[in-house]
């Protein structure tokens, strides 16, 4: 037997599909022909293949070599399959057939001697095997925790194209799963170190308890970047399945690390505000990689002196912000990775931004033209606006603020409340709940409406706006333990989204 | 034994080319058939099939530059298939089909000279 035939996987965005490679040797004038559309990383990877496997003690054929990829219309980049071209040539020229190599799927980048080096996307990968019912993956060793994350299927770590060699014929054991040590709770910046600021610590707690947008505007240095960067603090640990869909982002864009590889708490992704369109949403040649809009897939987006992003940048958000999903179309196809964040923003009210805001020099057009950038369509999407402001005495109080604990405490049990109350309906937080269901199903007594039906008819509020409204109204019912909201928590939510335009 | 030349060396490996196809039943047409493109080593024919077969043959000492085959790169196959097309312009007769093959002959590991024969190269 001429043929040689080995598995691997293909990833695209986050999906993965299974990829047959056959080596086959022919007579004819030595070289290798590889077929199936690969990119430039595999095109070379024929010279490592071949280097990897004259290293380890074997021969390279000197025939005509020809290696073909298929689906063989599924365009296929990066350097994951040499492993299991590797493995194809050595089955094809030795003429053996391995029961092994017919039953696993083979990931890794082969070094010129014969090491397996680790690759990006392997816990997407893994996932897509165990869905397709392979009984074993074979990855790089350094790959093996996040490999290990998924169970239910055979997972084996390779050092070296020698050792796959060995295995394959029965000689010698691959490493083992590894099971991942349970994440220890990294020190985190704890709400107690922000000075006084009640109110918009509050409004950081609603934020946290029902999944809304928050925007925080003020004066340089009273704490708005402090206060965002505590929000995840206060969010409840990710789920199972939330963990691994976050991971699998985190895999695809290379940047797990190689002891800690799952995720466990909400990712905090903060992005310089000269950030592009591209590396904001995702983008990329060929097919698009994930943006800062995935990495903060169930975690925070926190967009800090956000009247300096370019406005383009600012609207490419609109939609994910909406779909939860952000879907890129490049020149190799359609990548959809999940998006589904909490968006902070911070500004300073305008351009010169003194400490005590009636010491502003600016302009009345300047002052509009730096918040203006904040389109209409995206602040309607922020449900709680604060403006935050200098702190007086208090910064010198010998007693801190609440705790992370304690404040964790109570979005915890918000929470809970919350997710109790929409289980039937197959939604987790206030956020996410429909105006249909707020205003039919669990609608308000009408004392509790009245602000709102005023609000209305003076026009200072769309039917959106009085939706997104009800839902933080909620949220504070869900944070003061009551079973649904009254009077004082439908002003207090209409107070967080200052109508009538006091900017 | 005295050195040899390296044009020793491939006449030397065209002999036992020669002889390699004669064994094989093929009737050589002509030898270093040089026009201004190229030579062409040698020029056969299989009766058998009616097929003009145009040989290239490379003999080596030693593998030190690599074995005998990849001494044929794209660009001389190339080449030959232009010099077949000059040769069969300039020759009258029909064939039914034509190849290229690529004799390789390895001269000095073992007492025999290694002939390795790859067929219809491009």
């Amino acid at each position: 037997m001429t043929l040689g035939r080995a598995f691997s996987v293909a990833v695209r965005g986050l999906e993965g599909e299974i990829v047959e490679i056959e080596a086959d040797i022919t007579s004819g004038l030595p070289g290798v022909h590889l077929v199936g559309l690969p990119d430039t990383a595999l095109q070379e990877s024929r010279d490592r293949v071949r280097a990897a496997i004259t290293n380890c003690g074997n021969t390279w054929p000197m025939a005509r070599l020809t290696l073909a990829l298929s689906p063989a219309t599924l365009p296929k980049m990066g350097s994951v399959y040499d492993l299991a071209l590797g493995a194809a040539v050595l089955s094809a020229h030795g003429k053996t057939e391995w029961a092994r190599l017919e039953k696993t799927l083979l990931l890794g980048e082969l070094a010129l001697d014969g090491r397996v080096r680790p690759v990006k996307g392997v816990l997407p990968a893994v996932l897509t095997a165990k869905r397709e019912g392979w009984p074993a993956v074979v990855v790089p060793v350094d790959n093996l925790r996040e490999a290990s994350l998924i169970d239910g299927i055979e997972v084996l770590g390779a050092r070296t194209l020698g050792q796959l060699h060995a295995w394959l014929s029965g000689k010698a054991q691959l490493e083992e799963r590894i099971e991942a040590p349970t994440s220890a709770q990294e020190p985190e910046a704890d709400l107690a170190d922000v000075v006084g600021q009640c109110h918009a610590r509050f409004a950081v707690e609603v934020a946290a308890a029902g999944a809304h947008h928050l925007m925080l505007t003020g004066p340089p240095g009273v704490g708005k970047t402090m206060l965002a960067q505590r929000l995840p603090g206060l969010l409840p640990e990710l789920s199972h399945s939330e963990s691994l869909e976050v991971t699998a982002i985190h895999s695809v864009a290379g940047l797990l690390s190689g002891d800690m590889p799952l995720i466990t708490r909400p990712p905090f992704v903060a992005p310089h505000h000269t950030s592009t369109v591209a590396s904001l949403v995702g983008g990329g040649t060929g097919i698009a990689r994930p943006g800062a809009v995935s990495r903060a897939h169930r975690g925070v987006l926190f967009l800090d002196e956000c009247a300096e992003i370019g406005a383009s940048a600012l609207e490419a958000l609109r939609t994910p912000l909406e779909d939860g999903e952000i879907r890129l179309a490049r020149r190799d196809g359609v990548a959809r990775y999940p998006a589904r964040f909490q968006l902070v923003l911070a500004a300073n009210p305008c351009p010169c931004a003194p400490t005590d805001p009636s010491d502003c020099i600016c302009n009345p057009a300047a002052k509009r033209r730096y918040l203006g950038k904040l389109s209409g369509p995206l602040m309607d999407r922020v449900d709680l606006r604060v403006h935050m402001h200098r702190e007086r005495a208090e910064a010198f109080a010998a007693e801190a603020g609440e705790s992370t604990n304690v404040v964790r405490e109570r979005v915890n049990s918000a929470r809970d409340a919350a997710a109790q109350r929409w289980l039937e309906y197959g939604i987790r937080t206030n956020a996410e709940v429909s105006g249909v269901l707020l205003r039919r199903r669990f609608r308000l007594e009408s004392a509790a409406m009245a602000p709102l039906k005023t609000a209305l008819d003076r026009g200072l509020l769309s039917i959106r706006g009085v939706d997104r409204t009800l839902r933080v109204a909620w949220t504070l019912s869900d944070l003061a333990g009551r079973t649904s909201p009254g009077l004082d928590e439908v002003t207090t939510a209409l107070s967080f989204r200052d109508v009538g335009g006091a900017q | 034994m005295t050195s040899w030349t390296r044009a020793q060396i491939g006449t030397l490996g065209e002999d036992l080319a020669v002889d390699h196809l004669t064994a094989l039943g093929l009737q050589v047409l002509d030898r270093n058939w040089r026009c201004r493109y190229g030579e062409l080593d040698i020029i056969a024919v299989d009766d058998a099939t009616r097929t003009a077969v145009f040989v290239e043959v490379k003999a080596r000492t030693s593998d030190q530059f690599g074995g005998v085959e990849q001494a044929v790169t794209p660009l001389k196959v190339r080449r030959l298939r232009r010099l077949a097309g000059l040769w069969l312009a300039s020759h009258d007769g029909s064939w039914a089909a034509v190849r290229i093959d690529v004799i390789g002959v390895r001269i000095g590991r073992h007492r025999e000279p290694e002939i390795s024969h790859v067929q219809g190269v491009g």
